[in-house]
């Protein structure tokens, strides 16, 4: 089993671990997941996910042209430390995995999810060839600092960092050290991820504990991001669910809708002939709570989806649940029903996302 | 009040004349984590010791709700169902689950003790 560098510090807060993507990562510290999910709605929180590849690849022109040649996004107008959020995609526009590719100086830096990064990695290698360099960091750990203290909080330890716009970055310095920063995250919440050396990142997350951050764990990370309508690889999207299936058309750049990225012609199908199921959000009547794997159905008995993902939302104070439904039952307040231990139980189709995101984009929070 | 008593399950039940009340243990809160979601057996209806009673959700899982002992089912508490937390909170105290009236008093004796049940559930936690 894999650990972090930051394991030990984990342990020392009275972490519970769980196996996750093969590493040992907590799940929860002590004080438990609706404290820590409010402290980063509230306060600040620390999130470790070190797990997740840092992929880097070097070049210029040519690369960008290689890129876009994998991902669906605009990378040409991609100004220097700006971010986007992307598919690998398969080429019946299946997701191998939903990342961030981030244009830095030499290349671009990309977040991939820690159960795709071997695959990933393999995958774009092979479609890349032998011109360009491509590594995936064992030396650097990811440390997201979410919650609408943060900024005032990093800001005392790395000067600089709250004039970044969501989705943009930079190179900073921490204990004379170079780490790379961008202003992005995974809560709904302001917040940063910051990429800083295995030797450093102990030290710079006790630096904002002891300025008043705290330690969240995986558990309050899941409940956060689906209060915030983001999907869970693996859960709310996969190999046999495309981008526009997943209500995600938004990441697919306009103007390379028409290139030929690997999946373009379904999707390109998909945006002409709409698709047959959508990734919709579901509130179910009452407290019960629909899981993963949870059968949806219409009034008359029969199936129309499934639940993807499914917990409570400690900030919107109800149940919660993203899934799958057949194209016709994807209006705003249709009423459904969840199969849960053989019962069939109310619920509605809703709005995402369940929690208003608060990003910063300027000079005004913007509250989307 | 007879001397709590406790199950594999993570149960307890105390026995007051021949009314059992049960619940779940703080060691079972303490691995569930925070409990958003109760449900209980309905009056009147009939359970069987070691069968399913009841089911709590935390944020992370569903777990079924044993009863330690038969018994038709006279009461229950939906002061849990309405605010979850509460078996968080005092779950070997206001937080009970539901009461039962007694089929066989004996079917007591199979449980253990609190000093057995602490030895059990350290046992089972390591």
């Amino acid at each position: 089993m894999n650990k972090t560098a930051l394991y030990n510090l984990h342990k020392k807060f009275n972490a519970k671990f769980v196996s996750f993507a093969g590493y040992e990562m907590p799940i929860q510290y002590k004080d438990g997941i609706i404290a820590e999910h409010n402290l980063t709605r509230e306060k600040s929180g620390i999130f470790d996910v070190s797990h997740m590849g840092q992929l880097f690849i070097a070049g210029d022109v040519k690369l960008t042209d290689k890129l876009q040649d994998i991902f669906p996004t605009d990378l040409k107008n991609l100004s220097v430390n700006q971010s986007k959020y992307s598919f690998l995609m398969n080429e019946n526009a299946g997701i191998h995995d939903d990342l961030i590719i981030t244009k830095i100086s030499k290349g671009y830096m990309i977040i991939l999810n820690a159960a795709c990064k071997e695959k990933d990695f393999e995958i774009i290698k092979s479609k890349l060839g032998e011109d360009f360099k491509i590594s995936l960091s064992k030396d650097l750990s990811l440390v997201a600092v979410q919650g609408p203290d943060s900024k005032d909080l990093i800001e005392k330890i790395i000067p600089g960092v709250n004039k970044l716009k969501f989705m943009f970055g930079g190179d900073f310095k921490f204990n004379s050290n170079n780490i790379y920063v961008t202003r992005s995250g995974y809560t709904g919440e302001d917040g940063f991820e910051i990429s800083i050396n295995n030797n450093d990142v102990v030290k710079f997350v006790e630096t904002l504990i002891s300025l008043g951050s705290n330690l969240i764990g995986l558990g309050a990370r899941d409940t956060l991001r689906l209060e915030a309508g983001l999907c869970l690889y693996g859960n709310d999207i996969d190999e046999n669910t495309s981008p526009l299936e997943a209500n995600l058309k938004w990441a697919i750049s306009k103007n390379r809708i028409n290139s030929n990225f690997p999946g373009a012609k379904r999707i390109q199908r998909q945006i002409n002939e709409g698709v047959t199921k959508l990734r919709v959000g579901i509130k179910p009547d009452g407290k019960i709570i629909a899981r993963e794997s949870t059968k949806i159905f219409d009034e008359n008995n029969n199936q129309i989806g499934k639940i993807t993902s499914g917990s409570f939302g400690p900030s919107v104070k109800s149940p919660i649940a993203m899934g799958y439904v057949n194209n016709t039952y994807t209006k705003e307040n249709t009423k459904i029903f969840l199969e849960i231990r053989g019962k069939k139980v109310s619920a509605s189709v809703c709005k995402l996302p369940f929690y208003k995101k608060n990003y910063y984009k300027g000079d005004i929070n913007v509250r989307s | 009040m007879s001397e709590v008593k406790f199950s594999k399950e993570h149960e307890w039940v105390t026995i007051k004349d021949d009314v059992a009340t049960i619940g779940i243990t703080k060691h079972a809160t303490e691995l569930l984590g925070d409990i958003v979601f109760a449900e209980l057996p309905e009056k009147g209806t009939s359970v069987t010791k070691d069968g399913t009673a009841g089911v709590v959700e935390s944020t992370k899982a569903a777990s079924d709700v044993y009863t330690p002992i038969s018994g038709e089912v006279v009461d229950t508490n939906q002061s849990i169902v309405d605010d979850p937390s509460k078996i968080n909170n005092d779950p070997e105290g206001d937080a009970w689950f539901f009461k039962l009236k007694v089929k066989d008093l004996n079917e007591i004796n199979s449980l253990m003790s609190r000093e057995e049940y602490e030895k059990f559930a350290k046992e089972s936690t390591n």
